[in-house]
């Protein structure tokens, strides 16, 4: 199934403005193999093997500093920017290897997009925000088109459509999250990486990317870190928990399954613990 | 809790919970407050009274002999005919081209240095020589000047030239340009750069539209600075040869020269009285073209903020 959505994919991705015509559906999932990640000598997560489904919410839980965000960093090789870091292991994206020798890491990022803790719209026009990841990545389609498309998926199209040329700085804090997740989506990515998207935002602005984010599996596969339980239990279909035994040691994924499976009947004792709310 | 024992309610410093834990005069810590910012206020206006007074004893002595003769005519053994001229023109020539040369090297080390050099010893090497350059005595820069751009690069330069002085006002000025542009890179957050690489952006595309614009601001304020260091300069000038006494304008970056300050000195060190009045409308000139390149780089970077 995975090999048949990555050719339509691909297709849509070479002919380039006309992805739009022909609305993507069907997203990549991704294969994780003994993912080891370091910083320098320190090794901060340690032999992750998952696999992550095309189309759905893949949500990453467990308690601070257990490797999550390292970990998650490492499916669009965005791990490597920090000095030092490296990772080991087999990450891939449809039936590519993104860590084999010949794959371009800015080729990676586009089709792995990603959205950070913090909301960072450059300083720039909201316009501009949407508009330069696609025009980098050489968009040739109607670029206008594809902002109105971008704003209305990340569900911000009627908040900003009469202010389009003002600074992406002057959003409220949830508004430029979404600001972020829409200029992510220009670039068509087959994966929308998430880490901690929300944990910077009020309720209401929560919901909002919540919401978006129930539409966004619809064209994309999803993969959000979060320190919410009530979140990962609402919005993902699966669910990975990341745990520390003892202190010092890499971070693991302790466990992984069906979200329903993890926070109803969990087969280890630490993943109860921690979605029962008893430590964490 | 608060029924168990009164130590919550001592806490919370109530009159009622055994004395005031919190003992303090006010009066004092409003009276320091204001002693402080009466202190503060003193260092700022001590400064620029001692400038303003300056400014106005230059001014007095030097605006009555401002003319436009004074400005478009060569020097002369005469102190009422003598002009400020090639001077004036063979300052602009300097501070042009000491920024083509200094402004592009400056800020290409630094996003260098900022953004792609990783940190090693050798990275932290440069690193201190470059800090340590920004202190070296411009004389010194001078006698570098001399031996390489004069001398060795004679040839190419036209020895005593407007470029061996630009080459070497540049030298003196890079360490400064460099310094401020790295510390304007360096106060972009990560986020920014990360922001870019996640859309699939490579290194220089990010550095190009948003680290660039984002740190043009602190680099510009640097280097105005820089080059209002440069065009004051005297003592390296003197010693790659800017004439004291010329007769033409320059012609070109090969053209020999002289500079403002190099012509306010010469006019000092006459004994006639009239070359001392001189001196001080040719010091008003300096300050002058000081102001104008100031403001004009002060309009460039509220442009570029206004944008940004």
């Amino acid at each position: 199934m995975s090999e048949v959505s990555g050719e339509r994919s691909g297709v849509g991705r070479d002919q380039g403005g006309q992805a739009s015509t022909v609305p993507k559906t069907s997203a990549l999932g991704m294969k994780i193999e003994d993912l080891s990640a370091y910083y320098g000598s320190f090794k901060a997560v340690t032999n992750v093997s998952l696999e992550i489904q095309p189309n759905r919410v893949t949500a990453l839980i467990g308690p601070s500093g257990c490797g999550k965000s390292t970990f998650i960093r490492c499916l669009n090789r965005m791990h490597e920017v920090i000095p030092t870091a490296y990772a080991e292991g087999c990450v891939k994206l449809g039936d590519q290897d993104i860590y084999a020798k010949d794959t371009d890491p800015v080729t990676i990022r586009r089709r792995i997009g990603m959205v950070f803790q913090k909301p960072n719209p450059f300083s720039k026009s909201i316009y501009e925000n949407v508009a330069w990841g696609a025009r980098i990545n050489g968009y040739k389609g109607d670029m206008d088109e594809l902002v109105e498309r971008s704003l209305k998926r990340a569900a911000l199209w009627d908040e900003v459509k009469d202010k389009l040329k003002k600074s992406g700085l002057d959003l409220s804090g949830g508004q430029q999250q979404r600001l972020v997740i829409a200029r992510t989506l220009a670039v068509e990515p087959e994966v929308i990486l998430m880490d901690e998207p929300a944990s910077a935002l009020d309720p209401v602005s929560t919901q909002k990317i919540e919401d978006t984010m129930q539409e966004l599996k619809e064209r994309y596969t999803v993969v959000i870190v979060t320190h919410n339980m009530q979140q990962a239990a609402r919005i993902s279909d699966y669910t990975g928990f990341f745990y520390i035994e003892n202190m010092g040691d890499p971070g693991r994924l302790w466990e992984f399954d069906e979200t329903t499976k993890i926070f109803s009947s969990p087969s280890r004792k630490e993943t109860e613990d921690y979605v029962t709310g008893r430590f964490g | 809790m608060a029924t168990k024992s009164g130590a919550p309610a001592r806490q919370k410093g109530g009159p009622e919970g055994g004395g005031p834990v919190f003992r303090s005069s006010m009066s004092a810590r409003h009276t320091l407050d204001w002693v402080f910012t009466a202190l503060v206020f003193a260092a700022t206006m001590i400064g620029l009274v001692v400038l303003a007074v300056l400014l106005v004893d230059v001014a007095r002595d030097g605006l009555p002999r401002l003319s436009w003769e004074f400005i478009t005519n060569f020097s002369s053994s005469t102190p009422e005919r003598t002009g400020i001229y090639p001077a004036l023109l063979g300052s602009l020539w300097l501070l042009g081209l000491t920024a083509v040369v200094s402004v592009p090297l400056g800020v290409g080390a630094a996003i260098y240095l900022e953004e792609y050099a990783r940190d090693n010893w050798l990275t932290r090497l440069i690193e201190v020589n470059i800090s340590n350059l920004a202190g070296v005595p411009s004389i010194i820069y001078g006698l570098l000047g001399l031996g390489i751009f004069v001398n060795l690069l004679g040839s190419v330069t036209g020895g005593q030239s407007l470029i061996s002085g630009a080459l070497t006002l540049s030298l003196l000025i890079l360490p400064v340009i460099i310094i401020a542009t790295r510390e304007a890179f360096r106060t972009i957050p990560n986020a920014v750069r990360e922001g870019g690489y996640a859309l699939g952006a490579t290194r220089w595309e990010v550095i190009r539209s948003h680290l660039l614009p984002m740190a043009l601001p602190g680099a510009l304020t640097g280097t105005i600075l820089a080059l209002s260091r440069a065009i004051g300069e005297t003592a390296p000038l003197i010693v790659v040869g800017a004439a004291t006494y010329i007769t033409f304008a320059p012609e070109g970056p090969q053209s020999s020269y002289s500079a403002l300050p190099i012509q306010i000195y010469n006019w000092v060190s006459q004994p006639q009285e009239g070359f001392q009045v001189a001196a001080a409308a040719g010091i008003v000139v300096l300050m002058l073209v000081l102001l104008l390149t100031n403001s004009v780089a002060i309009a460039l970077r509220n442009r570029y903020q206004r944008r940004g």
